[in-house]
């Protein structure tokens, strides 16, 4: 019980914070779920209210603009975010084994997440940095020339 | 603004920063407050100026010196030699590289940069450096001596079109929405360049943002307009980063904002990120997106000069559009009509990708054959090997093949050939590539990228895309390439926005120059390239094989047998075709067949 009231007042917390910063205009709905999702992880039902009441939109509204796009999630995500560009530079420089090992290392498939809460691993469009391929982010750490032996020890990093 | 001798830039990618870039910058300071030199040189940060991995780097300027692999314990050597005795210090210089900048190297011979002029030479936070080069400088000319309509008359008369890929003239498109009578309009920078692979647009918003800003507020005093949008896609935050600091900076320095240089004239910016969606390069699409909805195109028309964004008149241009002029309005009409073909006009800016020797961006007159950029510019085939194709235009761009080689790169010319010139991605593929499989992997890429809104795109592109996956798999039928050009034919006229009528461009483009190899996967379900897995199969020359061994100890799935100094023989059923035996052999003695 303790726990979901915490939840909520941190759901509220965040939303009033993307809300003040924006401020009450519908054109920042994209912006302001930016920020929620950022801040939680996710777009929880919760938080998706809060906004609808406060912007004065009709919740399908703020739904369909939830799963529209591919950095706002509706589902919870772990704890760090392995976001893997899948695009032709980064899958001719190597991409295809460095994902190899990273599947391997973690046992998650695109778009999964992970039963301890820990990981989510998803594919990202290209992020024009395609010089230093293959490239993946974790969390918003950018890793380049990635090389399948190098994926242990960067994961390492995060607890 | 102070003058300086020397300024230093110092990358602080985060690659860079984890690697000590802070504490070498720091220690640079440090060392140049102790020699007393503080005065003279000046210490930048940057964004990249290599690939980092031999971070912390940075560039010395004028002389244009790469230092790299620094530590804090190095600097006391490197201001002694480089900045006191005014030797460079070979010791730190990265023998690998060639060039300075791995996106941007040296321009070669064909080169001109009209847009890429300021990238990697000026500090893109620092709005004091882009004046120093002549910057808003157009601004204060067009404010003061010319009307809107002579605005618009000079962009007409450079001849300068749309860079975002369609090439429409940008002079009409702003006088279209001159004409609206509607009020307020607005103007939109499209800087959502989803293009994998293409970063042309990135890297003029990260390396020089005013040029940007300086595009737009002439293009807003010419339609007349006062409020701006700059429409980032959110996979580069630092670019987003970079343009913020420079629309502070304008405003601050009263570029933006009322009263423009005093002429009475009121104009801002706000730059806002995308969430993740390719469609949303799609001008309507990014309408939707700014008002705070799904990213899904809408019918035209109306056009966006007559009901665009909140539906009020509005202007869209692409980022290197924009970024061209300054240097229209400075250097005249007639300079920048001097280059290029009799319709397309200036330079244009191309990712350079694929199997060619030198990567990276380029900017190029138009009216450059494929040939010059191919082998001049890019150098070469990678590893000497033969020319198959070159993809222009992203994504939706088309195939073309050697016998296109001389094919002279201008709007017109590229639409004849069956591709586009795009927002400017240049794929070069080898022989080894199969365009079967290349046909897949864009087609796969614009399904998933659909938005779905309408079913000739979501429907069809999902029907090809089955089609090309069941023909790279060896289970084409023989009406596969009727079926395939009729859903082309339907997804291309019947399509709501340019991602759908552009979607079966690959395919479109390879089945008219390789359709023979289509027909060997279909017929002979062979693949010639062998390239697609089920269509090949490895096997060991007699006569060659040692009998080492090797191959069969590394084989994942056990399919390689054979007796020590006996030829080994591969089991096809069993063989998951992952090329393991073929890497590790040391005797050439596997084949592909």
């Amino acid at each position: 019980m303790t726990i979901e009231i915490k939840e909520n007042t941190a759901i509220q917390q965040a939303v009033d914070e993307a809300i003040k910063r924006y401020g009450i205009k519908q054109d920042e709905l994209i912006p302001i779920l930016n920020d929620v999702n950022r801040a939680i992880g996710f777009l929880p039902g919760e938080a998706l209210d809060e906004i609808s009441k406060q912007l004065k939109l009709p919740k399908s509204q703020l739904f369909s603009v939830a799963s529209f796009y591919r950095m706002l999630s509706t589902k919870p995500r772990g704890r760090h975010v392995i976001q893997f560009c899948e695009n032709a530079p980064c899958h001719v420089a190597g991409g295809r084994q460095v994902w190899q090992a990273l599947v391997d290392e973690i046992h998650l498939n695109a778009e999964e997440t992970s039963a301890d809460g820990k990981w989510s691993l998803v594919t990202t469009s290209c992020l024009g940095i395609c010089g230093v391929g293959p490239v993946m982010i974790i969390d918003d750490d950018i890793f380049g020339n990635v090389d399948p032996k190098t994926i242990p020890d960067i994961l390492s990093r995060y607890h | 603004m102070k003058y300086y001798r020397s300024h230093v830039l110092v990358c602080v990618d985060p690659e860079c920063l984890k690697k000590g870039a802070h504490e070498v910058m720091d220690a640079l300071q440090d060392e140049l407050v102790a020699q007393g030199l503080i005065d003279e040189v000046q210490v930048l940060e940057t964004s990249r100026i290599g690939d980092c991995a031999h971070g912390p780097e940075l560039m010395v300027y004028p002389e244009g010196i790469h230092y790299a692999n620094l530590t804090p314990n190095d600097i006391p050597y490197l201001v002694e030699e480089h900045f006191l005795k005014g030797r460079i210090a070979t010791k730190f210089i990265d023998e690998q590289k060639k060039s300075t900048d791995e996106e941007l190297s040296a321009p070669t011979a064909k080169e001109v940069r009209v847009v890429l002029r300021n990238c990697g030479v000026i500090d893109p936070d620092n709005i004091e450096d882009y004046i120093a080069e002549d910057g808003y400088q157009a601004l204060g000319k067009v404010l003061t001596e010319d009307t809107p309509e002579q605005v618009i008359d000079i962009v007409l008369r450079s001849g300068l079109r749309g860079r975002g890929g369609a090439g429409f003239p940008t002079g009409k498109k702003w006088q279209f929405c001159r004409a609206s009578a509607e009020t307020p309009k607005y103007i939109i920078c499209n800087a959502d360049e989803g293009d994998p692979g293409a970063f042309m647009n990135r890297r003029v918003l990260e390396g020089d943002p005013h040029s940007v800003l300086e595009g737009m507020i002439i293009g807003a005093y010419a339609i007349g307009c006062n409020q701006g949008y700059i429409y980032c896609r959110a996979e580069y935050p630092i670019a987003v980063r970079t343009l913020n600091i420079a629309i502070k900076q304008a405003r601050a320095m009263g570029l933006l904002g009322k009263n423009i240089l005093g002429s009475g004239f009121d104009f801002d910016i706000e730059v806002r990120m995308g969430a993740g969606a390719f469609v949303c390069g799609e001008e309507t699409a990014l309408m939707s997106s700014i008002e705070g909805r799904r990213g899904e195109p809408r019918p035209r028309p109306p056009f966006p000069a007559v009901k665009g964004l909140f539906m009020k008149p509005s202007n869209i241009n692409n980022v290197e559009t924009f970024s061209n002029i300054p240097q229209i309005i400075l250097r005249g009409p007639e300079w920048y009509a001097s280059m290029g073909t009799e319709k397309s006009k200036g330079t244009k800016t191309f990712a350079l990708a694929g199997d060619v020797k030198h990567t990276g961006l380029i900017e190029v007159p138009f009216g450059l054959t494929l040939r010059e950029i191919v082998y001049d510019v890019g150098g070469g085939i990678k590893d000497d090997k033969d020319f198959k194709a070159i993809q222009t235009g992203g994504p939706m761009g088309g195939c073309l093949p050697k016998e296109y080689l001389d094919l002279s790169m201008d709007y017109e010319e590229l639409a004849k050939a069956g591709s586009i010139m795009g927002s400017g991605g240049l794929v070069v593929m080898d022989e080894g590539t199969c365009m079967v499989d290349i046909a897949r992997f864009f087609m796969e890429f614009i399904q998933d990228e659909s938005c779905g809104k309408c079913t000739p795109c979501r429907v069809g592109t999902k029907r090809m895309l089955e089609i090309l996956e069941r023909i790279c798999d060896g289970k084409g039928q023989p009406d596969d390439i009727d079926t395939l050009e009729m859903l082309c034919d339907q997804i291309r006229q019947d399509s709501l926005c340019g991602l759908g009528q552009g979607a079966p461009n690959p395919v479109v483009s390879t089945l008219k120059h390789f359709r023979d190899e289509y027909e060997a996967h279909i017929v002979e379900k062979r693949c010639p390239a062998k390239v697609c897995k089920a269509l090949i199969r490895y096997e060991i020359i007699d006569g060659t094989c040692t009998g080492c061994t090797v191959c069969a100890r590394n084989c994942p799935v056990s399919a390689i047998s054979g007796e020590r100094r006996q030829t080994h023989v591969i089991d096809p059923d069993v063989c998951i075709r992952c090329g393991i035996c073929m890497q590790v052999c040391n005797f050439n003695a596997i084949v592909i067949q």
